[in-house]
């Protein structure tokens, strides 16, 4: 007696369901993860991939497997059967998907909610002086409210002022100004950004974060770095001939080599620095 | 019966005043049939062209420095490419092309509503395109892309930019008119009997792209006026120096171009939607919700634009409801997808060259629909937005599902249109060298967004080199793949085997015709078919639970009466 096709489909989801699982844990195709937000987002990676795997090598398969099997040669001319549709499969194939997006919509909001991307963008100390009203609005991006900071540092502050084809750093409260992103590990970070002529974008592929620079609206971008090490910065947003060639670097290092960075280059000799040398 | 008939038509065949032989391709001819073919090969054309930018392009990337081409040049030429590929080859081909070219048929008209617009929307577009491609070598085209952020695009050289918007406006106009015309056709011209719920799917998916292009065309067009403006008139809508807001420009610009991907994608839809049930020998499963499926993609591609925008200036809940509205797009293009691979199970499949087609489109766009899913999402767009990622995304979507059902409909129609048959092997050769090719091509590209190769780059981090010279050699495959198909265009058209009236014994009225069909269409009385999918093996024949199926679907349907059979 043959095996009953329902119990060969159920082994053949079942193994479907599992390859994708593996796949997703185990196949990697993302960078190193150096900031507390990639870690989170990779989460949500392995998810997609795994729900992605499973849908494509599902479809695929069943495609290969009817023209395979329901082939016909040259010299056949009969038809099919007479199916014009089977509305409780329609209804069903219409409902599994609506659940599948509605669950990885309502995950990736919490994911996002985690990088901080719901936070106000307007309500924190750093922006709160108003003497310039346009100017001090902050228009999009990531605010530094990082559901993991309890007893954390404060976020260090930075201006990045994005050029064709530079961007530029600016330390306001030790002064100084740099064409390389330094920042301490384990503290977050906070970037006011502004851009001088066209649109460009700040991205850190290690970080997993990116951030429109737009002329006229300042945006916002916030993350904690955790994995020393210098990270590429890159421009996303095509600003014009060098755009391929406008890239930059961020060197995340220990809080004490950062200090020293910091003493080193501050104009004013001896000058306080925000982050305590211990 | 006779048909509501615009009066113009009947003085169609004068012959003083049209020419007629190979000449009426090259004239201001009101047949939408010699329309639709001056669209489908001035389309190819700059296929062929876009093709060649994009070899440019791909070659540039051979290597991480910039040494091919110079830095402007190069912007000008991805520019280029992708307006050529939009607005040129794939908007055209799958509109105009073959819904002018089927619609008629399908309705069971002899023209258009309004042959002569049908006309001039045609004749819009060669010289948009050569105005287009001019630019180069007048003054350097534009340089900022095809979507055309300002201030970049306020920045960039003048003319260039100017060129560009005048022929995407004379594109734009050539697009509306032609999705008027499709409206008209469809909802006025039917033959008296024919009901909305019988017509192919084509027409379906064709009045939902109408509908897009009608209702977003326009907001496109009036962006571009303004940003002309901008740069022309020093006017600010745009300019942040003078107070203006680059990113109202686009919300703007997504608000066109995003249901553009549906004006691109749901013909291709209709079109599979009839190449799969001919060749799989079996109805189109679940006509009804499909049709429904094409009208909620249409409700909601018209939401979602702000998704091209996760950051750039949007407020946190506007990426909310961007995501959820993207993401359940899914729903009903799923809905399509399961519907065809449900045609196909327990059909009679013919693997030719347009059923191998078809099937590498499902496949190419179910990969490129799983990573749309997955750009949907806030947090994922953040790190692979602007990159590679999404260029293979789009590709995917635009190249892997569009044009390879562009070259499926051609071996599909190529015996109606010309009376002869393509060469097979030849055929499934093309269809190899493009699969092979594509994927080789776009494959390798998710993983380079991924890892931090931002798109519309001249030079990038070494460390890619290898990925982006596999991705080359594909594209080198897919040049190669476009030979096997032109020599089989060209020489069926001369040697090809007779293919007779209706080669693929299929039920669409354009098929109840001869090969290539007569001006008008018929040469009696337009016939009236209202089971277009009326495939399968008759009832009578058939064990109970096909039959209870059939039963279910063509309710109050005599199932025994076919349409009328070929003479």
């Amino acid at each position: 007696m043959p095996i009953p096709p329902a119990i060969l489909t159920l082994l053949l989801g079942m193994a479907l369901v599992l390859t994708g699982l593996w796949v997703g844990q185990n196949i990697n195709l993302l960078p190193v993860d150096a900031s507390s937000n990639a870690p989170v987002y990779d989460e949500l990676f392995k998810v997609l991939f795994s729900i992605g795997t499973i849908l494509f090598i599902g479809i695929v398969v069943v495609i290969v497997y009817s023209l395979v099997r329901f082939r016909r040669s040259p010299a056949d001319s009969s038809d099919g059967v007479a199916i014009e549709g089977n509305l409780p499969l329609e209804i069903l194939w219409t409902a599994i998907p609506a659940v599948v997006v509605l669950f990885v919509g309502i995950y990736s909001y919490d994911i996002y909610e985690r990088m901080g991307g719901m936070t106000p963008l307007n309500d924190h100390g750093m922006h709160a002086m108003h003497s310039e009203p346009a100017d001090s609005r902050t228009w999009a991006g990531i605010s530094p409210a990082l559901s993991t900071d309890a007893n954390a540092a404060p976020a260090l502050p930075v201006e990045v002022t994005a050029m064709q084809f530079a961007f530029i750093f600016h330390y306001p409260d030790a002064g100084i100004t740099s064409g390389e992103l330094h920042v301490p590990l384990g503290q977050p970070v906070s970037l006011l950004m502004r851009a001088n002529d066209v649109i460009h974008a700040f991205w850190v592929p290690q970080f997993r974060l990116k951030q429109d620079v737009i002329p006229g609206q300042p945006t916002l971008l916030s993350f904690t770095p955790t994995r020393p090490g210098r990270y590429p910065i890159v421009c996303a947003e095509l600003c014009g001939p060098y755009h391929g060639g406008m890239r930059s670097s961020v060197i995340v290092e220990e809080p004490e080599t950062f200090a020293a960075w910091v003493a080193q280059n501050s104009p004013v000799p001896a000058s306080p620095t925000p982050v305590a040398v211990t | 019966m006779t048909l509501s008939l615009a009066p113009e038509t009947a003085h169609a065949p004068a012959p003083s005043l049209q020419p007629q032989g190979w000449l009426r391709y090259l004239s201001f001819s009101t047949d939408h049939k010699v329309i639709g073919l001056q669209y489908i090969v001035c389309g190819f054309l700059f296929y062929l062209v876009g093709g060649a930018l994009a070899g440019a392009i791909r070659t540039e990337l051979l290597t991480p420095i910039s040494d091919f081409l110079p830095r402007e040049t190069y912007n000008e030429v991805l520019t280029l490419h992708g307006t050529v590929m939009i607005f040129l080859w794939i908007v055209p081909v799958v509109n105009g092309g073959f819904g002018n070219y089927l619609i008629p048929f399908y309705v069971g008209a002899r023209d258009m509503a309004f042959p002569r617009l049908n006309a001039v929307a045609f004749w819009l577009i060669p010289p948009a395109g050569l105005l287009l491609i001019s630019s180069y070598f007048i003054a350097g085209a534009a340089q900022s892309g095809w979507t055309a952020y300002p201030p970049l695009s306020i920045t960039t050289p003048a003319t260039g930019q100017i060129i560009w918007i005048l022929s995407v406006l004379l594109l734009g106009g050539s697009s509306i008119f032609g999705g008027i015309n499709f409206i008209a056709t469809i909802l006025k011209l039917r033959r008296p009997g024919l009901k909305l719920m019988q017509l192919p799917m084509y027409c379906w998916a064709m009045l939902g792209t109408s509908l897009l292009v009608v209702l977003s065309t326009p907001v496109l067009a009036g962006t571009l006026v303004l940003l002309s403006f901008d740069i022309v008139a020093h006017t600010g809508f745009f300019n942040p120096a003078m107070g203006g807001n680059v990113v109202v420009y686009q919300h703007l610009f997504w608000f066109y171009s995003h249901p553009a991907v549906y004006i691109m994608v749901l013909p291709a839809f209709g079109l599979v939607s009839e190449i799969l049930p001919v060749h799989a020998r079996k109805p189109l499963f679940g006509y009804t919700t499909m049709v429904y499926s094409i009208m909620g993609i249409v409700f909601l591609g018209l939401i979602v634009w702000a998704h091209h925008m996760f950051t750039s200036g949007t407020p946190p809940w506007m990426r909310l409801f961007f995501t959820i509205a993207t993401a359940f797009i899914a729903v009903p293009t799923g809905i399509k997808f399961f519907n065809w691979i449900a045609t196909l199970w327990g059909g009679r499949i013919a693997l030719n060259s347009a059923m191998l087609f078809s099937c590498a489109f499902i496949v190419n766009f179910v990969f490129g629909g799983i990573t749309g899913v997955a750009l949907a999402q806030v947090p994922f767009d953040i790190h692979v937005h602007d990159t590679y990622f999404v260029v293979a995304h789009f590709h995917y979507i635009v190249y892997g599902g569009t044009v390879f059902v562009i070259f499926a409909s051609i071996y599909h129609w190529y015996p109606k249109v010309t009376g002869r048959m393509l060469n097979e092997p030849l055929g499934r050769l093309h269809w190899l060298l493009t699969f092979v090719g594509f994927n080789l091509c776009f494959a390798p590209q998710h993983w380079l967004g991924l890892n931090g190769m931002p798109r519309r780059v001249a030079e990038y981090d070494p460390q890619f080199q290898l990925i982006n010279q596999f991705s080359s050699v594909g594209a080198l495959l897919m040049a190669l793949s476009t030979l096997p198909f032109l020599i089989n265009v060209v020489m069926s058209a001369f040697n090809g085997e007779i293919a007779g009236d209706n080669p693929w014994r299929a039920l669409t009225p354009e098929w109840l015709t001869s090969s290539p069909p007569p001006v008008e269409n018929w040469k009696g009385e337009a016939p009236l078919v209202h089971e277009p999918y009326g495939y399968g093996v008759k009832p009578g024949e058939l064990n109970l639970a096909a039959t209870s199926g059939r039963e279910l679907w063509s309710l109050g349907q005599d199932p025994g009466r076919g349409p009328n059979r070929p003479l």
